[in-house]
């Protein structure tokens, strides 16, 4: 079994849920705490990698990252290789596909923080970064684990922006969703089987034990 | 009297209750000051106005010689710079953080030491110290509300703000407490404002009373003159009147200080102080439950001039109080004993009389 799409894959999972989950902290405060009235807007633009199929994301990002693009352009100008088809791009990508995935979950953690307990710090003295740090971040433990299992898993399964902006460059775009779609187009049956199920045990065991260790994460079966 | 606060406070308040207007002007000395009032009265939104997790819509607040809020000079200290002391009916005690965390928190400006000692000398003052590294899922009610009130005054506050925290403990809890807390403050002499919808609470802090109603200061005084006449229906209710009656005016007697009015809907008449009102005039009279006597037998040679006849409707027993009530056609709520209704063998159905002194009976308006 050819192991490198396997490791390439929870490579950028890893990347991406870490990098993700960073990125996300602050948006996530201030969508659950900011008072601007056109919060909406942006609600929503935070929502659409949810709804869009990833065919139409995928090929927007392939064109913003395109070599006739500012973005693409700039890119390699810095690092004397284009952005799509690398693995950078690929990790751009996803950041911006499971968005939703680790903003959501954080979200909801956020506000679930009895907004007494935020005044009660600010009449102790504390500013809002303080408070965050101090009493919402600890607070929504689990809302960060959930948000990391989400992202981390729904990285791993992308399929069609991988397609669109990742191409299938063995060891540089080819994750384990391509090959096993690779195999079963080659009619080699047993390597997807062996790939697909060394995924799925994979995927089981982390979650089992994600669910096993801490009950309050967000699960499809937890009656939140 | 210097106070040591002064706020003058407008603020249109929304909330589930509906909508009022706060519009009040308070001077504040040292020591304690009860806020009573019907819920939905804005005593909460007075608070938070104060400690400036609201902002008025016009005023000024001044403590302590400086200003926090003075809508005309654009000044508006945040909370986190008003040195006050807020204390939730929640108590919103952090529940991830020990007893020790919880009350260091406002003070981690100070050097560990210093903090450290802080921390152990007001624990220490509230009898909560051996709680240190406890969470306060792992500790009693009681112990919340004294650990909450040591991690707001080891700030030094100079304004100290109870939102209700203290109506779950019981009475004898509560007098311990309220102990220590005049113990702290006997040295600072800070002002405490704490809202309060118990009568316990009042009757042991009261030193100096304000009333809300919808908004606006209804009343202010000693706590028992504010609460022996309360002038409003809703705040009747709040401090205890349970017996709330419409009645007509038939006559005045000048002389006596006296006059005569009809219960509505019944054949009950009441001799109740005179008030400035006109025969055929309808009134509404509060009367407390606690206030009432009651006979097996019919009393003669007593002072009351109110003995009504009645039958008992219903009796309820809950805890040291059994109310009954007794029907004459109106119902009246009385507060007795439970070794009075064994002494008296009192029950269901059996005929009882109403003795009601002329100057337990209050007036009030709508």
């Amino acid at each position: 079994m050819n192991l490198a799409p396997l490791f390439l894959s929870l490579r950028l999972a890893a990347i991406v849920s870490l990098l993700l989950v960073a990125v996300s902290l602050p948006l996530a405060a201030w969508l659950a705490f900011g008072r601007w009235r056109g919060r909406f807007l942006l609600e929503a633009v935070f929502a659409l990698p949810l709804v869009l199929p990833p065919t139409i994301l995928g090929f927007y990002l392939l064109v913003a990252m395109g070599p006739r693009s500012p973005l693409g352009a700039l890119w390699q100008s810095l690092f004397g290789h284009g952005l799509a088809f690398s693995f950078e791009g690929l990790v751009l990508a996803s950041l911006l596909y499971s968005l939703p995935f680790a903003v959501q979950p954080l979200v909801s953690a956020f506000r679930g923080v009895d907004p007494k307990l935020l005044s009660a710090s600010f009449v102790l003295g504390a500013s809002p970064l303080r408070t965050f740090r101090r009493v919402v971040l600890p607070l929504s433990y689990s809302g960060l684990v959930t948000a990391l299992v989400l992202t981390f898993a729904h990285t791993l399964g992308e399929f069609g922006v991988v397609l669109m902006v990742g191409g299938n460059l063995p060891g540089v775009t080819r994750t384990v969703s391509i090959a096993i779609y690779d195999s079963v187009q080659a009619f080699d049956y047993a390597e997807a089987n062996r790939l697909a199920l060394t995924l799925l045990a994979i995927c089981f065991t982390a979650l089992s034990v994600i669910y096993a260790v801490n009950r309050r994460v967000w699960s499809p079966w937890s009656s939140r | 009297m210097t106070a040591a606060l002064s706020a003058r406070i407008r603020k249109q308040h929304r909330g589930p209750a509906g909508s009022f207007v706060l519009d009040v002007s308070v001077e504040i000395a040292p020591g304690f000051t009860i806020v009573f009032g019907p819920s939905g009265a804005g005593k909460s939104t007075l608070l938070d106005c104060i400690a400036g997790l609201e902002r008025p819509d016009a005023g000024r607040i001044v403590a302590g010689g400086e200003t926090l809020f003075d809508s005309a000079a654009a000044v508006n200290l945040p909370a986190q710079k008003r040195r006050t002391a807020y204390v939730f009916q929640t108590l919103a005690l952090f529940p991830h953080l020990t007893v020790e965390e919880n009350t260091g928190y406002g003070i981690a400006h100070l050097p560990v030491e210093e903090r450290r000692a802080r921390v152990a000398e007001i624990l220490e003052s509230f009898g909560v110290a051996g709680l240190r590294s406890r969470k306060p899922g792992e500790i009693s009610g009681g112990e919340r509300q004294r650990v909450a009130l040591a991690r707001s005054l080891v700030t030094s506050p100079r304004l100290l703000l109870l939102d209700e925290p203290f109506s779950a403990l019981d009475a004898e809890l509560k007098a311990e407490l309220f102990d220590d807390l005049r113990a702290w403050n006997s040295t600072r002499r800070i002002p405490i404002l704490c809202v309060t919808h118990s009568r316990d609470e009042v009757d042991a802090l009261g030193e100096h009373m304000i009333v809300l109603d919808r908004g606006r200061i209804v009343a202010e005084g000693f706590p028992r003159d504010v609460l022996r006449a309360p002038r409003r229906q809703r705040l009747a209710v709040a401090a205890g009147f349970e017996n709330l009656l419409h009645a007509t005016v038939l006559n005045l007697r000048e002389s006596d200080g006296v006059m005569r009015v009809a219960l509505k809907d019944c054949a009950v008449e009441l001799e109740v102080p005179l008030a400035h009102a006109l025969p055929g005039q309808p009134i509404q009279l509060a009367i407390r439950a606690g206030d009432i006597l009651l006979a097996t037998e019919q009393p003669g040679g007593l002072s009351a001039r109110n003995i009504l006849p009645g039958k008992i409707a219903a009796l309820e027993e809950s805890g040291s109080l059994v109310r009954v009530v007794v029907d004459c056609g109106a119902r009246f709520l009385v507060h007795v004993t439970p070794g009075t209704v064994r002494k008296l063998g009192l029950q269901t159905g059996q005929p009882v009389w109403l003795v009601v002194k002329t100057h337990s009976c209050h007036f009030v308006a709508d």
